[in-house]
C-alpha cells in the first residue's frame, strides 16, 4: 500500500519573502506532483496562510524591485485544487481572531483535540 | 495500537507551541496509542524541577514514557537528582531504535 | 553487524546556527555505526552542511590559534560519518536540494553528495523503513 504522509506546517512567514514561497507548501506541491500521497495540516501561526487577501507586494531594495512576491493564499488554493487535503486547526484560527469567512474555500477544519485521531490515518507525520 | 515517538526540542520558557505538542502526546495515549516523548536540546530544560515541569510529570502519570537526552541534560548541567518525577535520562540511540522499529516519529 | 535498516532524514538547518544540525548529525552517526543505509535529503540551509569551503579559524577570545581551536567543520563530520557507515556495512547517501544550492551558491560539496529534487525525498521515503524530518524553526 502506498505511503500516506501528513505534512504539518506550524511556523509561518519564515523566509517567505526571499523564497517567494512558503518552503513547506512548496515542497508539498512538488512532492504531490512527483506522485506523493500527501496532505497538509496548518497549525499555530501557519493557519494564517489560509487568510484571503495577503499582499506582500512592493518590496524594493535600492533599484531592485521584487517582481513575484509570495501569494500564500493562492498557494493554499493550488494545493487544494491538486487534490491535497489542507486541514486547518480550528482552535488556532479562533485564537487568532479569524472568522471562517476570512479563510479561503476548501480548507478542512479540525479541532486541536482532533489532531491525535487524525494521525491514525497517516503512515508518517512530518512536522516542518 | 501504533507506537509514537514525539521528539520535543523546544522549551516552554521560549515557545508557546510546546504545550500543544505535549497535548498531542496526551491525545494519542487517550486514543490507545503507545507514546514516548523524547526531550532533546533546550527541550530538556523543563525536566529540571521548575515552574514549567508539571506538564511533564502529568504526561508520565497519564501513561506517556518521558525521556530526556542524556547529552542535552549534561550539556545544561542538569543532574539526575534534579529531574522532575516521571522523566528519565536516555541515550539518543532511543530515537534510532524507534525509527528502525517503525514508530511514527515526529520532531518538534 | 547491520540488520539492513534504511532510514531517511530530511534536514533544513544551516551549519553554525542552532543545535538542530548537530543533533541531526548525532542521529545520523548512530545509524551509521549500526551499519544502516542512511539517506539525507538536505533542504534549504542544510545544503550548507557538506559545503567543502568551510574553513577553520583561530579564537582570540580563548587564546587559540587555528590549530589549537580545531574548529568543527560539519563537512568533515559528514565525511567521517560516511566512512563509518561503510566500515560497518552500511552507506550514507546525501542529496542536496538543487534549487537550494543554487540560491546559496554552495556548489562545492562533498564528492559523494549530489543534487536532487523533492521527488527524490519522496522516492526515498517510499523505499525506507522510516523517515524523520528535522525542520528549522
Amino acid at each position: 500500500m502506498a505511503l500516506k504522509i501528513l505534512n504539518i506546517v506550524e511556523t509561518a512567514y519564515r523566509a517567505t519573502l526571499e523564497e517567494q514561497d512558503d518552503t513547506i507548501l512548496w515542497i508539498s506541491a512538488a512532492m504531490k506532483g512527483a506522485g506523493a500521497d500527501i496532505d497538509v495540516l496548518l497549525r499555530g501561526n501557519a493557519v494564517n496562510y489560509g487568510v484571503k487577501g495577503q499582499d506582500a507586494s512592493g518590496l524594493r531594495f535600492g533599484d531592485k524591485t521584487q517582481t513575484h512576491p509570495p501569494r500564500l493564499d493562492d498557494d493554499v488554493r493550488r494545493l487544494i485544487d491538486k487534490g491535497v487535503k489542507v486541514y486547518v486547526v480550528a482552535d488556532d484560527v479562533a485564537e487568532r481572531g479569524l472568522e471562517r469567512t476570512d479563510l479561503v474555500e476548501g480548507l478542512e477544519r479540525v479541532s486541536r483535540a482532533g489532531i491525535a485521531p487524525l494521525c491514525a490515518d497517516y503512515d508518517q507525520i512530518w512536522h516542518w | 495500537m501504533a507506537k509514537y515517538l514525539l521528539i520535543e526540542s523546544r522549551d516552554p520558557f521560549d515557545s508557546n507551541d510546546v504545550a500543544s505538542f505535549y497535548e498531542l502526546a496526551s491525545g494519542l495515549v487517550q486514543e490507545g496509542e503507545q507514546v514516548t516523548v523524547f526531550l532533546v536540546q533546550n527541550g530538556v530544560l523543563p525536566a529540571r524541577r521548575s515552574t514549567k515541569s508539571k506538564p511533564l510529570s502529568d504526561l508520565a502519570q497519564n501513561g506517556v514514557e518521558v525521556l530526556a537526552d542524556d547529552f542535552s541534560l549534561r550539556e545544561r548541567g542538569i543532574e539526575a537528582a534534579r529531574l522532575v518525577d516521571g522523566v528519565k535520562a536516555s541515550a539518543l540511540d532511543t530515537v534510532i531504535d524507534h525509527l528502525a522499529n517503525g514508530s511514527k516519529v515526529i520532531w518538534h | 553487524m547491520s540488520d539492513n535498516k534504511t532510514i531517511t532524514f530530511a534536514l533544513m538547518d544551516a551549519p553554525y546556527e542552532n543545535a538542530r544540525s548537530t543533533t541531526a548529525l548525532r542521529l545520523i552517526d548512530i545509524a551509521a555505526r549500526r551499519g544502516y543505509t542512511v539517506n539525507v535529503f538536505a533542504y534549504e540551509g542544510a545544503v550548507g552542511l557538506p559545503f567543502t569551503k568551510q574553513a577553520p579559524h583561530p579564537n582570540a577570545v580563548h587564546g587559540h590559534d587555528a590549530d589549537e581551536e580545531d574548529h568543527p567543520l560539519p563537512y568533515q563530520w559528514i565525511e567521517s560519518i560516511a566512512k563509518t557507515a561503510e566500515a560497518n556495512g552500511g552507506k550514507l547517501d546525501w542529496i542536496n536540494c538543487g534549487l537550494c544550492v543554487d540560491e546559496r551558491g554552495v556548489h562545492e560539496a562533498l564528492e559523494f553528495t549530489r543534487r536532487g529534487t523533492p521527488g527524490d525525498l519522496w522516492k526515498w521515503a517510499e523505499s525506507s523503513d522510516n523517515t524523520l524530518v528535522i525542520p528549522t524553526k
